[in-house]
């Protein structure tokens, strides 16, 4: 369990992290979510005992990072910004560096380096220098060091930040793969990552949780929520008939009438009205579907106040 | 301790794996022997000893030393190694004292590299090799002070320029601090007691009495002080720091 306290970090007169509170239990995806310079990383830093916070603290499995900071990090395995690692150094070496100062040793750390180059694929640049690496290779050493002890809670900034549209989705698999008994924290601003991995997602502006809940919740806060688009062939006009139909908050026209857009009043399901009318009507369409709610509207209605 | 012992073979390593730890170990033993044979005039003064060798060291570290220690820090820094080094589970204390073990034994191996002159001297002559491995000592102690200052100044920015001068101004001052030429800086405003305690912080005046043979335990205690106290100091500039 990660228990977040009244974290705080002040830089100078800017206040980065503002009285943030939270807990986490084991079993899940957090994804932090918040625009540039929310607060995520710096936030992420105070978790991971890189900076010390200006007042409250924060507890891993209940070993508090700031009196204990040694064991506190050694349950945690992070994935910095930018998966920094030492240029110079072979993958493999950088790996086995990473494996002793974790404690693992002998056949136990054979057997681990082995199952995690398999896992994140890092089998054909072994011996390969980390500076020669290619973005998504160098993000893979960087997940690799963080997975190395099997830590219980994974702490990742930007997984999957610079990765092609593959490596972005093995990745992610790599996630919910280890999801089930861990606590993993990632920040992104990708907001598809958030409906693809994550269990529950915060959004931070400004140093504060501003809104926290499933994927799903969340996107329940977009006017789209509920919203049924209908795809004409040809035009159709069909505004006045849809504004008739029961429920029925509001029609937008889009594509010079090919496409429509219709907005239910709160706890109302239009699709099957909908559907029926277009049938009774006889309307060539070639879509229809019904929204769940735009995650990228939420989130900017949100944060549009606090972006920076 | 085993934890150092990982780290410091990690920082070891990385000075072999790019060219700058060669063209150090070149650099360091042409220049030495240059002085030695020219300045130093080794030959013409026809002694069995290698004071024309050591009396340059301090000149020979102020220059080279700070191409050594500036990169400790503000490399780590400036490529974000920082933050995955200080969330590993290790003591900042390990940290700082594994890269400048490694930083010195590196400067250790070049020094060590400077046998042959050793050799020579017992080839034409009767050295006193105890005199000789004095001064091998102290100078590896003096080495240290100046890694010690190097790395404190590259813990304070990432721009390595800056670290490099910076270090090379901090140890002029440091090694030339009983002369005229620093005391003069502070002797009109200072009382008394602070100008001859900067005057007592000179590196040459303590590494002259040890180039010469004379191990007094005051001068290496000086010289452990000072890689003690920068290396504290160290600490406490990476964690201010830390953030930016």
């Amino acid at each position: 369990m990660i228990e977040v306290d009244a974290l705080t970090k002040r830089f100078g007169d800017i206040l980065a992290v503002d009285r943030l509170s939270f807990t986490v239990q084991a079993g899940g995806v957090l994804g932090f979510l918040g625009p540039n310079g929310a607060g995520k990383s710096t936030t992420m830093k105070m978790l991971t005992g890189f900076l010390r916070p200006t007042s409250g603290t924060a507890r891993v499995n209940g070993v508090d990072i700031q009196a204990e900071p040694v064991a506190a990090k050694r349950q945690l395995g992070y994935l910095p910004e930018g998966a920094p690692a030492y240029g110079e150094m072979t993958v493999y070496s950088f790996l086995a560096f990473i494996a002793e100062v974790r404690g693992l040793a002998g056949g136990t750390a054979r057997r681990r380096l082995d199952q995690v180059i398999r896992e994140v694929h890092l089998d054909q640049v072994l011996s390969q220098r980390i500076e020669t690496l290619s973005k998504g290779f160098r993000r893979r050493v960087g997940l690799a060091q963080a997975i190395l002890h099997d830590p219980g809670v994974l702490i990742l900034d930007e997984p999957t930040d610079g990765l092609d549209p593959n490596q972005k989705h093995e990745v992610r698999n790599l996630i919910r793969g280890m999801s089930s008994d861990k606590i993993i924290v990632i920040s992104t601003h990708i907001l598809e990552e958030v409906d693809a991995v994550c269990t529950r997602a915060m959004i931070i502006g400004h140093g504060r949780v501003l809104a926290d809940g499933t994927p799903e919740e969340l996107a329940a806060r977009s006017r789209y929520h509920g919203a049924v688009s209908i795809h004409f062939i040809e035009p159709v006009d069909a505004v006045k008939a849809l504004q008739a139909l029961p429920g029925v908050r509001e029609v937008e026209v889009h594509e010079g009438g090919r496409s429509i857009t219709v907005f239910p009043t709160v706890g109302v399901t239009l699709l099957p009205g909908i559907a029926r009318l277009v049938e009774e009507r006889g309307w060539e369409i070639d879509g229809l579907h019904q929204q769940r709610g735009h995650l990228d509207e939420v989130f900017r209605d949100i944060t549009g106040g606090a972006a920076a | 301790m085993s934890m150092i012992r990982v780290l410091y073979r990690r920082e070891l390593a990385a000075y072999f794996a790019t060219p700058l730890g060669y063209v150090f170990i070149v650099i360091f033993l042409v220049a030495s022997n240059a002085f030695t044979f020219y300045l130093g005039g080794f030959y013409v003064r026809n002694q069995a000893d290698l004071e024309p060798f050591f009396v340059f060291h301090p000149w020979l570290y102020l220059l080279l030393v700070p191409a050594i220690s500036m990169r400790t820090w503000a490399e780590e820094r400036k490529t974000g190694t920082i933050e995955l080094l200080l969330t590993l589970p290790i003591t900042m204390w390990q940290a700082v004292l594994s890269k400048f073990l490694a930083a010195w034994t590196f400067v250790a191996i070049a020094l060590a590299l400077t046998f042959p002159l050793w050799l020579t001297v017992n080839y034409l002559g009767e050295p006193d090799n105890g005199v000789i491995l004095a001064a091998y000592l102290g100078s590896l102690l003096m080495a240290g002070g100046y890694l010690a200052i190097g790395i404190c100044m590259s813990a304070a920015t990432r721009n390595q320029v800056v670290v490099f001068i910076l270090s090379l101004v901090v140890c002029f001052v440091f090694t030339l601090s009983g002369y005229p030429l620093v005391l003069d800086a502070f002797r009109g405003w200072l009382p008394v007691g602070l100008t001859e305690l900067i005057a007592s912080l000179s590196f040459l005046t303590h590494f002259q009495s040890i180039s010469k043979g004379v191990l007094d335990l005051r001068d290496l205690v000086y010289f452990l002080v000072m890689i003690v106290a920068w290396l504290y100091a160290s600490a406490i500039v990476i964690d201010m720091k830390k953030a930016d």
